[in-house]
């Protein structure tokens, strides 16, 4: 009988989401032992932070503070280059895509399966997290939320096997997948012919095709590009940009993919952000939520 | 014998091996890391069959699998089947001596790995290293192991 149940449950929940409530409920099980697992990580950290001396913290802080000088600076010019960006596309007749909220999540150390890079993060359903949302970290992109529970998330890391993200070469433009490796330092290549203007050094940036990653998100840099003459593809390998084995907090992207509408191309950023918000929150009210408590988030990081 | 079994101490046992499951060791380990909930689980059942059957073992497979982050029923279906030969063996396997119990529980993770194994593949094909099937051969050489903290586990409540 138990075989019987346990094969109606894997042929359900392999064909539809019907057992999502299920997976939910167990995950109220299960989900405090994730985060009991963690919290010896956790209560180090907290430790090493609470007696690390003076010095280390000031010349923290300083480093940070010229860190922020510098970004600074950098975004200077930022919002009048995005506007004469959205003003010359509608010149273009064109639509730019805008609106990206992120929610700061951190990683739990734990280790779910071996030979599967999948990562669990402390921020699920709750906050209106839902499976094909990309991820970030400072770097480049991380993954993809493979499964939302109500306490935490599976994330899908772009080395994963069963992972590929679309990408493009910076440099001229080029289309590709990059397919995961399965280690967290590689990326394959396999979908470029022999003679394909790739070269090591090159840029991967996300191309935004698939409609799950944002498009101009940088992936990875390629580092080895091996010509195989007797086969119709190269064997090309790239490393990712992001530190996936070295992060403790990641970003959950919501993207935006509803275009500013041409009508009224100066409109303010934040009226433009507000738009598709209304509309998700139409969809559901819990992604409503969420960017509500995304909202408390930025204010407490300001 | 006492025919009281404490199920408090069962459970406690389950959760710590779920834990130890999930507890991120470095790569190396990981690879080998032996599945410390089936190796319980067995233990149980062998000591105590009256009290942990198919149904225990199904329910602990559908969280492992809730743990896991499987597909439900992956575990589930394993755990039952293996739980299930040791429940039909376990009058002769209390009497094995340790090594000989040790051939049984191989054979046991053996099972379970290559239904993990098949399940796993006709959802999504994919390669696997040899080292796959490591966590067996460690299983097995944990077991004296897993028996004697749980022997001790289950006859210091006898004590008390």
């Amino acid at each position: 009988m138990a075989v019987i149940a346990s094969i109606a449950l894997l042929v359900t929940e392999h064909r539809s989401h019907r057992l999502d409530p299920l997976r939910a409920t167990t995950s109220f099980l299960i989900d405090p032992l994730k985060y009991l697992v963690d919290l010896p990580t956790t209560l180090i950290e907290k430790t090493v932070g609470s007696i690390s001396s003076y010095a280390t913290l000031k010349q923290e802080n300083d480093r940070l503070r010229e860190e922020q000088f510098i970004d600074k600076t950098r975004l200077l010019k930022f919002d009048a280059l995005e506007r004469e960006n959205i003003h010359l596309r509608a010149l273009l007749e064109n639509s730019f895509k805008l609106g990206e909220q992120v929610l700061v999540a951190e990683l739990l150390s734990i280790n779910m399966a071996p030979y599967e890079n999948i990562v669990v993060v402390n921020k699920g359903t709750r906050f209106g997290v839902h499976p094909k949302q990309p991820v970030l970290d400072a770097n480049g992109v991380v993954g993809q939320v493979f499964r939302s529970l109500p306490l935490s998330s599976e994330i899908m890391l772009i080395t994963d096997p069963n992972h590929a993200i679309p990408v493009q070469v910076n440099r001229n433009g080029l289309l590709t997948i990059a397919v995961g490796s399965g280690q967290l330092n590689r990326l394959n290549l396999p979908f470029l012919s022999n003679n394909a203007d790739i070269r090591p050094g090159d840029l991967l940036i996300t191309s935004g095709l698939g409609g799950t990653f944002p498009p101009g998100y940088p992936v990875g840099i390629v580092d080895d590009f091996t010509p195989i003459s007797d086969k119709p593809f190269a064997n090309i390998t790239a490393t990712p940009k992001s530190m996936l084995d070295r992060n403790r907090e990641l970003l959950i992207v919501w993207s935006d993919s509803t275009p500013i509408p041409l009508a009224t191309p100066q409109t303010s950023k934040e009226k433009v952000i507000e738009t598709p918000r209304d509309d998700k929150s139409a969809r559901s009210g819990l992604v409503h939520k969420a960017s509500e408590v995304e909202q408390a988030g930025t204010v407490r990081d300001e | 014998m006492n025919n009281y079994h404490g199920f408090g101490r069962i459970i406690l046992t389950i959760i710590l091996a779920m834990c130890l499951r999930i507890v991120p060791w470095p790569n190396a380990i990981a690879n080998i890391n032996p599945d410390w909930v089936l190796l319980v689980l067995i233990y149980w059942t062998l000591a105590v069959p009256e009290r942990v059957g198919i149904f225990h073992a199904w329910t602990v497979g559908l969280l492992t699998d809730a743990l896991t982050g499987r597909l439900f029923g992956q575990h589930a279906l394993a755990y039952s089947l293996a739980i299930y030969f040791c429940l039909i063996l376990h009058k002769r396997l209390r009497q094995f001596p340790l090594p000989q119990q040790g051939v049984f529980i191989f054979l046991c993770l053996l099972l379970t790995q290559l239904l993990l194994f098949w399940l796993k593949n006709i959802q999504t094909p994919s390669q696997f290293h040899a080292s796959f099937w490591l966590p067996v051969f460690t299983g097995t050489l944990c077991w004296p192991l897993v028996y004697i903290a749980l022997r001790f586990v289950r006859l210091a409540r006898f004590t008390k």
